[in-house]
C-alpha cells in the first residue's frame, strides 16, 4: 500500500478551492436578472444544443457554468428530485430552496471527500405565483447565497456583478432586462456579443404552469436592436 | 455518494430519461401498484370502473371525449368523473377500466413526458409517446390477469401540426394505430358503431364534436355503465381537441349546446305512438 503523505487540512482545502476556481474562471460568465414578470438568464454560449440553462420544474429554472459533464449530471439529478417530489406531494410543494440545499450538500460532500472538487457554479431561480423571485447561487464548495435582484456566476463574475450593479433597475420589462444582462456581459468581455452567441432563457410567471421559456436567436436579436 | 444519491445519472443508462424507471430505482414504494403490478386480488371486487371514452380525427387534428360515469358493480360510483386528461401540450390520454389505477397511469404518463422533455431538452415524437404508454400498460400485466384492467386511448398531433394520430391499447400492452376513430371501455362497441358510420377526417371541429356527443349518447343508451348527459345536474361529456394550436378542453357551455342539438334531433324523431298500446 502506498504511503499517505500528511497534508495539513488548511492546505488541502486551499488547493482544492484553487483547483475549482481555476476551472470555473476559464469559462464565460452567466447572469440572472430580475424583471417585472420573473427572471432572465443570459450567457455567452455559441452552442445551439448544449445549453447552460434549463427548466427544472413549473416555477424553477437552472443555470450553470463550469465543466459541462459535471453540471449536466447535477441538472438531471435536480429534475429527477423535483419530479419525484412533485409526484409524491403536490406540484406546488416543489421549492427551489430544498433543491438548492440538496445541491449545496452534494457539492459540499464532493468538495470535502471526492477525488476532486466539481468545477461548477450553479444558479437556481424560482418565481412566485403572483410576485417575488428567489435566486440561489451555489458554489463549488457547497456554499450558498441567496439573491433577489441579479446574480453573476462564472469567469470574471465580480466584474460582471459590478457592471450589473450600475445598470440594474427595479421593474424592468423583458427588453430592458435582456439589454441590462447582455450589456454587462459585453462590457466585461470588452466586445459586442452577437445574438448568435447568446443563450437567453428565463422564467415568466404569467405563463401557464410551465413558466420556463427560451428565446431563439431572432427573438434575442429583436430585443437588442433599437 | 452525494446528497443527490441515487438520482445522479450514470453514463449510457438506457432509462436515464424516464421518470418511471428513476422512481423504480430510487423510491419503488412510491410507485402506484398499476406500475408495480402487485395489488391483492381480494380488492379487485371493490374497484371502481370508468366506462366509455372515444377519439376521432377531423380536419384540424383529433378530438378525444369521454362520458362522466364510474361504476362499482351495479352501483354508480361517480356521475362526474373525468376520464380525459392532457398528456402534454400536444396529446391527450383517455382512460377506461379500473379507475384508480387508470387515473394514476394518466398522471404518471404526463409526468413521464414532461420529465423526458426536460432531461433531453426536446420532446418525444408522437410515436415515441405512444410506445412509452404501451410499456406502461404492459407493466400492469399481472394486475390485468387478476381482472384489474387498464386500457387507455392516446391521441395527439405532431407538435405544431394538424397531423393527428390515435392509438388504441389492449390490456397486455398491445398498441394499435387507429385509422380515424377508436373507443375504449364498456360502451365502446356501441360508440364505435356510430363513429364508424359517420366519422370523416375532413370534417370541421363542430361536426366532429356533434358526432362525439352522438356516439357517447348511443353508448349511454345501450350500456348501463356509460352515463348520458345529466340534464338535471348539468353534467356533460368532457370533449377535448388537439389541433395545431395544441391541447384544449371545450368549455362546458359549448358541449351543452351540442348536447341540446343532438337531443332535439332525437326528440323530433320520437315515434308518435306506443306500438304496444
Amino acid at each position: 500500500m502506498a504511503t499517505q503523505f500528511y497534508v495539513a487540512p488548511e492546505q488541502m482545502m486551499k488547493d482544492r478551492a484553487e483547483y475549482a476556481q481555476k476551472g470555473i474562471a476559464r469559462g464565460r460568465a452567466l447572469v440572472a436578472v430580475a424583471y417585472t414578470d420573473g427572471v432572465v438568464f443570459a450567457g455567452e454560449n455559441p452552442s445551439r444544443t448544449l445549453y447552460k440553462t434549463s427548466e427544472v420544474y413549473d416555477r424553477i429554472g437552472f443555470a450553470a457554468v463550469g465543466k459541462y459533464n459535471e453540471f449536466e449530471s447535477l441538472r438531471v439529478a435536480g429534475i429527477r428530485l423535483a419530479d419525484m417530489k412533485g409526484y409524491q406531494y403536490a406540484r406546488g410543494d416543489v421549492a427551489a430552496k430544498s433543491l438548492a440545499n440538496a445541491y449545496s450538500q452534494s457539492l459540499g460532500a464532493i468538495f470535502m471527500g471526492g477525488d476532486k472538487p466539481y468545477e461548477v457554479e450553479l444558479l437556481l431561480a424560482e418565481v412566485g405565483e403572483l410576485a417575488g423571485l428567489d435566486m440561489f447561487h451555489i458554489r463549488y464548495d457547497g456554499s450558498i447565497v441567496d439573491a433577489h435582484r441579479f446574480v453573476a456566476i462564472g469567469g470574471e463574475a465580480d466584474a460582471v456583478r459590478d457592471a450589473l450593479e450600475q445598470r440594474w433597475e427595479p421593474d424592468m420589462e423583458l427588453r430592458a432586462a435582456v439589454r441590462c444582462a447582455v450589456e454587462s456581459l459585453s462590457t466585461v468581455a470588452g466586445r459586442d456579443i452577437p445574438a448568435e452567441d447568446l443563450e437567453v432563457s428565463g422564467l415568466d410567471r404569467n405563463r401557464q404552469r410551465r413558466r420556463f421559456f427560451r428565446l431563439d436567436v431572432a427573438d434575442v436579436a429583436a430585443l437588442l436592436v433599437d | 455518494m452525494t446528497a443527490l444519491g441515487d438520482l445522479v445519472p450514470t453514463a449510457f443508462d438506457p432509462n436515464g430519461s424516464s421518470f418511471v424507471e428513476t422512481m423504480r430505482r430510487a423510491a419503488p414504494e412510491a410507485l402506484p401498484p398499476v406500475l408495480r403490478g402487485d395489488l391483492p386480488a381480494a380488492l379487485a371486487q371493490q374497484i371502481v370502473h370508468g366506462t366509455t371514452v372515444i377519439a376521432l380525427r377531423f380536419a384540424g387534428g383529433v378530438l378525444v371525449a369521454g362520458d362522466r360515469r364510474a361504476t362499482s358493480g351495479n352501483i354508480i360510483a361517480r356521475g362526474d368523473m373525468r376520464k380525459v386528461f392532457p398528456a402534454d401540450d400536444w396529446s391527450a390520454i383517455a382512460i377506461a377500466g379500473a379507475a384508480g389505477p387508470a387515473m394514476e397511469l394518466a398522471r404518471v404518463f404526463s409526468i413521464e413526458l414532461e420529465h423526458y422533455e426536460k432531461v433531453e431538452g426536446d420532446p418525444l415524437s408522437l410515436e415515441g409517446k405512444a410506445n412509452k404508454l404501451a410499456g406502461m400498460v404492459r407493466a400492469n400485466m399481472s394486475l390485468a390477469m387478476q381482472g384489474i384492467v387498464v386500457v387507455p386511448l392516446f391521441a395527439g398531433v405532431e407538435a405544431g401540426t394538424s397531423r393527428g394520430s390515435i392509438f388504441e391499447y389492449d390490456p397486455i400492452g398491445g398498441r394499435y394505430r387507429a385509422a380515424d376513430h377508436a373507443a375504449s371501455g364498456s360502451g365502446s362497441i356501441i360508440a364505435k358503431q356510430t363513429l364508424k358510420r359517420f366519422v370523416d377526417p375532413s370534417s370541421d371541429e363542430e361536426t366532429a364534436t356533434t358526432l362525439a356527443v352522438e356516439a357517447l349518447f348511443d353508448a349511454a343508451d345501450d350500456d348501463s355503465a356509460t352515463g348520458g348527459p345529466d340534464l338535471v345536474r348539468g353534467i356533460f361529456p368532457i370533449v377535448t381537441v388537439i389541433d395545431a394550436e395544441g391541447y384544449r378542453e371545450l368549455p362546458e357551455s359549448d358541449v351543452a349546446d351540442r348536447v341540446d342539438t343532438v337531443i332535439a334531433a332525437r326528440v323530433a324523431r320520437r315515434p308518435i305512438e306506443d306500438p304496444e298500446r
